[in-house]
C-alpha cells in the first residue's frame, strides 16, 4: 500500500497523517507560472512609473529586487505555503512535520535558491530533489521543508439503487479496499473493461453477470444488508 | 458501521470544520461573517479519530484521502506559528543581531581576512605596477571609473554636478537591487562547500583594491574616498558578514561534527539566519547613505569625520550590543 512518494507523520493527536510529496515537474510548472506572474507585475509597474524619469527607474529597480527575493517568501509565509503558481498546481510548502511554513523557514529556502539554481536552470536543485528521499532541494533541506500536494477531493460515495449481496468469500481489508476503489473509479473505464475486471473476481460467471454481482457485493460493503 | 452510515453521521461535522478552515485560511474576515471557532479543536480531535477509524475499517480510499486532507488542513491551522512582529524586530536589533554576529565570529573573521587580504594584495600590486590594474579591470570600466572620480576644473569631484533628487532615488533603487542581491547570493554561494562565498569575497576585494589604488595613481583619491567612506562601513561589513554566514553553511556540509550532514545544515541555516536579517538591514542603511549622503558636496573634513563616526558606531554596536541582554537572538 505504501508508495515511496508518501511521507507519514504522526500528529500530536496520535493520528498518522499522510503527505504526498510533489516531484520536480509540478514544482517546475508552478515556478514557471510564478515567473510569468512576476513578469506581468513587473511590466505593469514599469508601464505605470516609467514616465517619471529617474525616480521611476529607482522604483522599478526596487520592485525588481522585491519580486526576485520576496515574492516567494511573502506568499509562502502568509498564504499557507502557496505562491499563486503553487496554488494553481495544487501544491504547498510545509515543514516536514506537516506544520505550516514559518517566515524564517520560507526565507531560508528562498535565500538559498541561488545555490539550487547553480550552475544553470536549477540543475543542482533538480539533482538533489531526485537524490533526496523527500524530494527536497538544498534550500528545503536547510529549512526543513517539503513540498506536498494539497488537492481537495470532496467526496460522498453515491449509493446507487440495487440489490446487496454478502461476499461469498472471507473478505480481507485489502479486498475491501480494492472493491471500494473499483466502485469509485468505475466511471473511468468502459463497460467491457469493467466487465473484464469483474471477471477477475468471478471467473465462473459471464462478464455482464460478474459485473452485476461485483456491484451488488460492493453495495453490501457500503450499506449493509437490506 | 457501514461506510454510508458513517458518512451520513459525521458529514455535518466535516462540513462545519471545512467552513471554519476556510475562515482560518482567509487573509481577512469581515466580523459579520465570522463564525465562532470554539469547537475547532474538539472537532479536529474528533476528525483525527474518524480518520483512524476509516483506515482501520477499510473504508474507501477516496474517503480516507478526503479525511486525510481535512486533517492536514486543520493541523496546519492549529499549529500555526504567528508571533507579533514589532516586538521581535526591536529585540532583534537591540540584541539578537550583534549576538548572532559574535556567536559566529570565526566565520566572519575568515570572510573578513579573505576580503581584506585580497584588497591589500591588489592594492600593493597596482600601486607598485600601475599597469597591473588591467588584469583586474578592462579599459572601458576603468574609463568610467576615472570619469566618475577625476578631479574637475574647480578641484572638486564632478560626480555630483547636475545631480538632483530624482537621481538619488534611482541610485537608491540600484544599490538596493544590486548590493542586497549580491549579499544574498554570497550567502547561498557558501552552501557550495563555502567556495561560492570565498570567491565573492576575493573578487570584490580585488576589485575594490584595484579601483582604490588606481585612483590614487591617477590622483582621484579624494573624491573617491570622501564618497565611499560613510556608506562603506555598513556596506563592506554587510558583505563580509554575508560571506561569513555562507561559510558557516558550507562548513556544516564539509565537517558536520556530531550531527548528520542534513541536521548540521539545518542548524547552520537556523544559526546564520539572524545574521542575514542584519545584513539586509545594514545594506538598506548603506543604500540610503550612499544615495542621499555620499554624493553631497561637503568639505573633506566633514565627510571623513562622518565616515569615521559610521565605522566607529557600527563596530561598537556589533562588538558590544546586547552584551548584557538575556535575549538569545
Amino acid at each position: 500500500m505504501l508508495i515511496d512518494e508518501r511521507l507519514e507523520i504522526e500528529t500530536p493527536e496520535g493520528t498518522l497523517l499522510t503527505l504526498s510529496l510533489a516531484g520536480p515537474v509540478p514544482r517546475a510548472m508552478a515556478y514557471g507560472i510564478d515567473l510569468l506572474i512576476r513578469l506581468v507585475i513587473f511590466a505593469l509597474i514599469a508601464f505605470l512609473v516609467g514616465a517619471f524619469g529617474n525616480v521611476g527607474t529607482g522604483v522599478i529597480l526596487i520592485s525588481l529586487f522585491l519580486l526576485e527575493w520576496f515574492y516567494p517568501t511573502l506568499f509562502e509565509a502568509f498564504r499557507n505555503g502557496q505562491t499563486p503558481g503553487k496554488k494553481f498546481m495544487g501544491i504547498a510548502v510545509v515543514h516536514s512535520n506537516g506544520t505550516p511554513l514559518s517566515f524564517n523557514g520560507s526565507l531560508i529556502r528562498n535565500l538559498l535558491r541561488t545555490a539550487d539554481a547553480f550552475p544553470l536552470f536549477y540543475l543542482l536543485g533538480f539533482v538533489t530533489t531526485l537524490i533526496s528521499p523527500r524530494f527536497q532541494r538544498l534550500g528545503d533541506m536547510a529549512a526543513n521543508s517539503v513540498v506536498i500536494h494539497v488537492e481537495n477531493t470532496a467526496t460522498a460515495v453515491k449509493a446507487d439503487q440495487g440489490t446487496t449481496t454478502p461476499p461469498d468469500w472471507p473478505l480481507g481489508r485489502d479486498d475491501q479496499l480494492a472493491l471500494l476503489a473499483f466502485q469509485e473509479r468505475h466511471s473511468q473505464f468502459s463497460e467491457p473493461r469493467q466487465q473484464e475486471l469483474a471477471q477477475l473476481a468471478y471467473p465462473e460467471l459471464s462478464p455482464p453477470l460478474a459485473l452485476q454481482r461485483l456491484r451488488s457485493v460492493t453495495r453490501y460493503l457500503l450499506e449493509g444488508a437490506k | 458501521m457501514k461506510q454510508i452510515q458513517f458518512e451520513q453521521r459525521y458529514r455535518p461535522v466535516w462540513e462545519s470544520l471545512e467552513d471554519q478552515l476556510k475562515q482560518l485560511e482567509a487573509i481577512r474576515v469581515t466580523r459579520r461573517k465570522a463564525l465562532p471557532l470554539d469547537h475547532f479543536v474538539t472537532d479536529y480531535r474528533q476528525l483525527c479519530h474518524q480518520l483512524a477509524l476509516a483506515r482501520e475499517r477499510g473504508y474507501s480510499l477516496e474517503l480516507q484521502q478526503y479525511l486525510n486532507n481535512l486533517v492536514l488542513r486543520a493541523h496546519r491551522q492549529l499549529y500555526r506559528y504567528n508571533p507579533p512582529l514589532g516586538d521581535r524586530i526591536g529585540e532583534f536589533l537591540a540584541r539578537g543581531f550583534p549576538q548572532a554576529v559574535r556567536r559566529q565570529w570565526r566565520w566572519h573573521m575568515i570572510s573578513a581576512l579573505s576580503f581584506v587580504l585580497s584588497i591589500a594584495l591588489v592594492w600593493i600590486l597596482v600601486h607598485q605596477q600601475p599597469d597591473m590594474v588591467y588584469t583586474v579591470l578592462d579599459e572601458n570600466s576603468l574609463t568610467d571609473i576615472e570619469m566618475m572620480y577625476q578631479p574637475g576644473e574647480d578641484g572638486g569631484g564632478d560626480i555630483h554636478e547636475g545631480r538632483g533628487g530624482d537621481d538619488d532615488v534611482m541610485m537608491f533603487g540600484f544599490y538596493i537591487k544590486n548590493n542586497i542581491g549580491i549579499a544574498f547570493r554570497t550567502f547561498a554561494g557558501g552552501l557550495l562547500l563555502g567556495v561560492g562565498a570565498i570567491i565573492v569575497m576575493l573578487f570584490n576585494g580585488s576589485f575594490f583594491g584595484a579601483v582604490a589604488a588606481h585612483l590614487i595613481n591617477v590622483g582621484g583619491d579624494q573624491p573617491f574616498f570622501t564618497f565611499v567612506i560613510a556608506h562603506g562601513a555598513p556596506e563592506l561589513t554587510a558583505i563580509v558578514l554575508a560571506g561569513g554566514a555562507g561559510l558557516r553553511l558550507g562548513w556544516a556540509i564539509i565537517a558536520p561534527g556530531p550531527y548528520t550532514r542534513l541536521n548540521a545544515l539545518r542548524l547552520a541555516a537556523k544559526d546564520s539566519l539572524p545574521t542575514m536579517y542584519g545584513v539586509f538591514a545594514l545594506l538598506l542603511l548603506a543604500a540610503f547613505i550612499e544615495a542621499f549622503w555620499s554624493p553631497r558636496d561637503f568639505e573633506p573634513v566633514i565627510k571623513y569625520s562622518v565616515g569615521a563616526a559610521c565605522w566607529g558606531l557600527l563596530y561598537l554596536y556589533l562588538l558590544f550590543g546586547g552584551r548584557h541582554g538575556t535575549g538569545k537572538g
